[in-house]
């Protein structure tokens, strides 16, 4: 009995949690321009008229050179503070790092309320690379957290034999760190993209005249006639970011088998 | 060949500092270690030992004193052009290489030609029995065999000292016994100087020319295997290296080069000035005696020279070759133990029964 009611108790979860997401595709394909049952009829108009619109084209470029930078300078910047935090200690390390980790907890907003006042008294103008920058922020923990994990189970000696061999720093780090991280590197890489593809508020208050996907989106709310195009979009949004979490564990998980260690967490 | 080595020193060791911002890890070492020599670090986690190691790796600087190195001032060298190895306690193998690939890594920057270097690696992996498993995933290997396939990669290149840290803990009791005898094997065969850092006496007294027994930074007594279980210079040396009784004593007075001692359970004894590593001061002081230099009377049995005690069995632990006794001696607070090799004719007492032991000033120490 009490198995049962567990089990209840995880299925009306995941409905309450995946129902919403699972109207996406079911108005995305019907070709009422109401969003509301009865559903009419099967149709691919809106994922035609996708298309046929050259602002979310350039939209969807904006987000994909914003994604594709946040993730490369986050895995960098994590890359090097994971192995700082895995293989030294130093005066402050727990709190340095904790101030490193803290973007995670941190509300977007306040981020991005304090990104535009920073870029309004610099007397910059926001764009682009100012969304790069606020990504930048917010995936870094991400990235530390990943390549934490990749580190903490690389046995420190290795990089030490590779030293006693007669390599230098350098070719130790080429030949044994990288590949041995290598997979934390492509999940974070993933994982940090993705989070920027779908990262709305710091891209809306910083975006100025060139709207991101998500901020794109929301623009087209206002149109009524537009939803179910917007549907469309969002359901194409959501099938690609479950599969780059999926890849990023799956490249996570092969890096473990390789090495031969046990599963010790990751997101999925 | 004790506590100064006859051989050529590969390694110098001049009053050897090390701190951690307060923490005195290592207070003054000195000692020199030979030309082809099996030398043992031994001590206690903790002790410095594996510090030691890495410093002369490269791995750690010293504070104060001076590391040569074949003649050679290691200061300010990093390990890779030092001309030591190491044989890391996790084997630290290469996960995402075979295990030729592991063993030629240090070719890697040689001039050797490709065949060369696959030569080499194939007699390398010969050397520590490997000689089919090129071809392995390193991950797929067992503990015996990673630590063969770390020897190998460590000793391809050469070195004039090949450092091993802990290589054999990782291991069960019985690889570990059979690593031993071949470490001893291989260290024979290619002349290189090993030095050891283990925290377990046995292996180093088994394995070992001379030992470097350390305590909280310092060597406490460096001597061959021999001299260390039979004259322990201190009483924590003593209790380190295998068991020993510790009996209370009276230093009568010195005569003739002889200390005369009465002690507790036993009787009077006279000792050579060997056998007193700290001094014979008349007064209180304690004898050491090791479990196997106690031997129990059978029936009929007598000591030579008399030299009997009496108590009672405390305790008894059978060890199918051997048999442990805590003996109770009359007049004397806590027990002894006693071993005895279990043979024909000597059949093992019971707890509680009266036993008869002989006892031998020769293997005696005195620690005042």
């Amino acid at each position: 009995m009490k198995l049962n009611a567990l089990a209840v108790f995880t299925v009306l979860y995941l409905l309450v949690l995946y129902a919403p997401i699972a109207l996406l595709p079911l108005f995305a394909f019907n070709s009422g321009t109401i969003i509301a049952f009865p559903l009419q009829g099967f149709t691919l108009e809106w994922f035609a008229a996708l298309l046929n619109t050259p602002a979310l084209h350039e939209a969807t470029l904006n987000s994909l050179i914003i994604a594709i930078s946040t993730a490369v300078f986050s895995t960098i910047l994590g890359l090097f503070a994971a192995r700082a935090a895995t293989r030294y200690g130093f005066p402050g390390k727990g709190g340095i790092v904790g101030f490193i980790m803290l973007p995670l907890v941190l509300p977007e907003v306040i981020v991005a309320i304090s990104l535009l006042i920073v870029l309004m008294q610099l007397g910059l103008n926001s764009g682009t690379w100012s969304i790069i920058a606020g990504h930048t922020l917010i995936c870094t923990p991400f990235a530390i957290a990943i390549l934490q994990g990749s580190f903490s189970n690389m046995d420190k000696s290795l990089e030490e034999a590779a030293i006693d061999l007669g390599e230098t720093p350098w070719s130790t780090f080429r030949l044994i760190t990288l590949p041995l991280v290598s997979p934390g590197i492509i999940a974070s890489l993933l994982i940090c993209f993705t989070i920027s593809l779908d990262e709305f508020i710091i891209a809306f208050f910083l975006s100025g005249n060139e709207p991101t996907l998500p901020v794109y989106l929301w623009g087209q709310l206002r149109f009524p006639a537009r939803l179910p195009v917007v549907m469309a979009l969002g359901t194409i949004l959501v099938l690609l970011s479950v599969a780059l979490l999926i890849i990023a564990e799956t490249f996570r998980r092969r890096g473990l088998k390789r090495v031969g260690l046990k599963d010790t967490g990751g997101f999925l | 060949m004790s506590q100064t080595s006859t051989r050529t020193p590969i390694v110098t060791l001049t009053g050897v500092q090390k701190y951690y911002g307060d923490y005195h890890a290592l207070r003054g070492i000195t000692a020199n270690i030979g030309q082809g020599e099996f030398f043992s670090l031994l001590g206690p986690s903790g002790c410095g030992k594996t510090t030691l190691l890495r410093a002369i790796a490269g791995f750690e600087d010293i504070s104060e004193g001076q590391i040569l190195l074949d003649g050679k001032d290691m200061e300010g060298v990093a390990p890779n052009r030092r001309p030591t190895n190491m044989v890391f306690q996790s084997y630290a193998i290469f996960p995402h290489m075979s295990v030729a690939e592991n063993v030629g890594f240090g070719l890697r920057k040689s001039s050797m030609s490709v065949a060369e270097k696959r030569a080499a690696v194939g007699q390398a992996l010969e050397m520590v029995g490997l000689g089919k498993f090129g071809t392995r995933a390193a991950h797929a290997l067992s503990g015996g065999q990673r630590q063969r396939v770390a020897l190998a990669r460590a000793l391809i290149l050469k070195p004039k000292v090949l450092l091993l840290d802990e290589p054999l803990s990782a291991l069960d009791k019985k690889m570990r016994e059979v690593m031993q005898v071949e470490l001893i094997k291989l260290q024979r065969e290619v002349g290189i100087t090993f030095i050891l850092v283990t925290h377990d006496q046995e292996e180093a007294l088994v394995m070992s020319d001379r030992i470097a027994v350390m305590f909280e930074g310092e060597i406490a007594q460096l001597d061959d295997p021999e001299t260390l279980y039979r004259r322990p210079k201190s009483r924590r040396v003593a209790e380190f290296i295998g068991m020993m009784n510790f009996l209370p004593a009276t230093v009568k007075g010195e005569a003739g080069g002889r200390v005369g001692v009465e002690v507790q359970g036993l009787g009077p004894a006279e000792l050579e000035a060997a056998q007193c590593p700290s001094g014979a001061k008349p007064g209180t002081a304690e004898i050491g005696v090791r479990p196997e230099s106690l031997t129990l009377l059978y029936d009929g049995q007598t000591a030579e020279g008399g030299r009997e005690a009496s108590g009672t069995v405390r305790e008894v632990v059978y060890y199918g070759d051997m048999t442990y006794y805590d003996i109770l001696l009359d007049g004397t607070p806590a027990p002894v133990r006693v071993s005895m090799r279990n043979m024909p004719g000597r059949k093992v007492l019971d707890f509680g029964a009266r036993a008869r032991l002989a006892w031998d000033p020769r293997a005696m120490v005195l620690f005042s």
